[in-house]
């Protein structure tokens, strides 16, 4: 599989995606930098963590216009997979690639730790190896993490399982006190109405070895794998195209 | 047609949680002031325009707001429009 990492300035965790990739899954990764016009054929664009811009203005706010995120939501629209991770997931709430928004957590501060969600849809290519109701742990570090929208959103992301991960306890209980940024709903992570674009607070790049910090976040990256790997050998089972004369 | 000066208030919109306005809500009332309430957190941005009368510069700011200055999803805007003394 091939993934690309977006590079804009500000970014920190594209380097940590870029490994992860490569060296855990050892798939290729195009590093993409936030000027380029093209996604070099990649199947999964990632928008990393990081503080791009500086969070001027709204986190994400002014990412959203450099030049690469043409191409980006023409990869969304023509079914292309796509990833964001904290400010990435930010970016994609300001693109209006998904809906809602992040702001400030709800105890004013930022927040650093290793926490449990719960996957609330295995039907999404980043989840589509995991169980309903499995508890993952994954490390957030933000300040802007609480998840808005307004209600007719919310009960539409609802009807839809358009909701994929929660803040949980470790049994899986979405708790207030397993919130950790005040998020509608213990809304960790969503995806698009389509399903390709996906976006959550914690970082599963965070999360690939066991050396540092547990291996549950590989679990989401080998789902797109799993996921691709299927799509295309259900595509290869399409009868194929009698060329005319 | 001169220079306007435009400034755009932008705050919290009704029903979205401002975790700044309650923490300085607190705070106000910590520090004797409890006749306060509804503290919203906003952000205050000036613009210089310059060739554009009155009317097309208040629909240029009000883009700009929709575009960039505001996320609808969140927040509110307003615009007010002076001409700019030297």
């Amino acid at each position: 599989m091939r993934w690309g990492v977006v590079t804009f300035p500000g970014s920190n965790d594209d380097r940590d995606a870029v490994r992860a990739i490569e060296h855990v899954l050892g798939d290729s990764a195009v590093r993409l930098w936030h000027k380029d016009r093209d996604l070099q054929g990649v199947d999964c664009v990632i928008l990393p963590g990081g503080f791009s811009y500086g969070d001027y203005l709204r986190c994400g706010a002014l990412a959203r216009f450099s030049p690469i995120m043409d191409a980006v939501s023409a990869h969304a629209e023509a079914g292309g997979l796509v990833l964001g991770t904290c400010n990435g997931f930010q970016i994609l709430c300001e693109a209006g690639l998904l809906p809602g928004a992040l702001v400030r957590n709800r105890s004013m501060r930022f927040v650093c730790d290793v926490v449990t969600v719960r996957v609330e849809t295995a039907d999404t290519f980043f989840t589509t190896s995991c169980q309903v109701g499995e508890v993952l742990s994954l490390p957030i570090k933000h300040g802007e993490g609480c998840y808005v929208a307004e209600d007719e959103t919310l009960a539409v992301l609802e009807a839809n399982g358009q909701i994929v991960f929660r803040y949980s306890d470790r049994t899986g209980r979405v708790v207030p006190d397993a919130n950790p940024n005040g998020s509608l709903g213990g809304i960790a992570g969503i995806c698009n109405a389509r399903r390709n674009v996906v976006g959550l607070m914690p970082h599963p790049e965070h999360a690939v070895e066991r050396l540092t910090g547990g291996e549950d976040g590989l679990k989401l990256f080998r789902s797109a794998q799993a996921w691709l790997g299927n799509r295309s050998s259900s595509a290869r089972r399409e009868p194929a195209v009698v060329p005319g004369p | 047609m001169g220079e306007l000066r435009a400034r755009v208030f932008v705050t919290p919109k009704r029903g979205i949680l401002d975790p700044q306005g309650k923490a300085v809500e607190q705070a106000l009332h910590t520090l004797g002031f409890e006749e306060v309430s509804d503290v919203r957190v906003g952000r205050y941005i000036e613009l210089r325009l310059r060739d554009l009368a009155a009317d097309a510069a208040g629909a240029r700011v009000r883009a700009m707001c929709e575009r960039l200055l505001a996320n609808g999803v969140i927040e509110d805007f307003r615009v007010e429009l002076d001409e700019e003394r030297r």
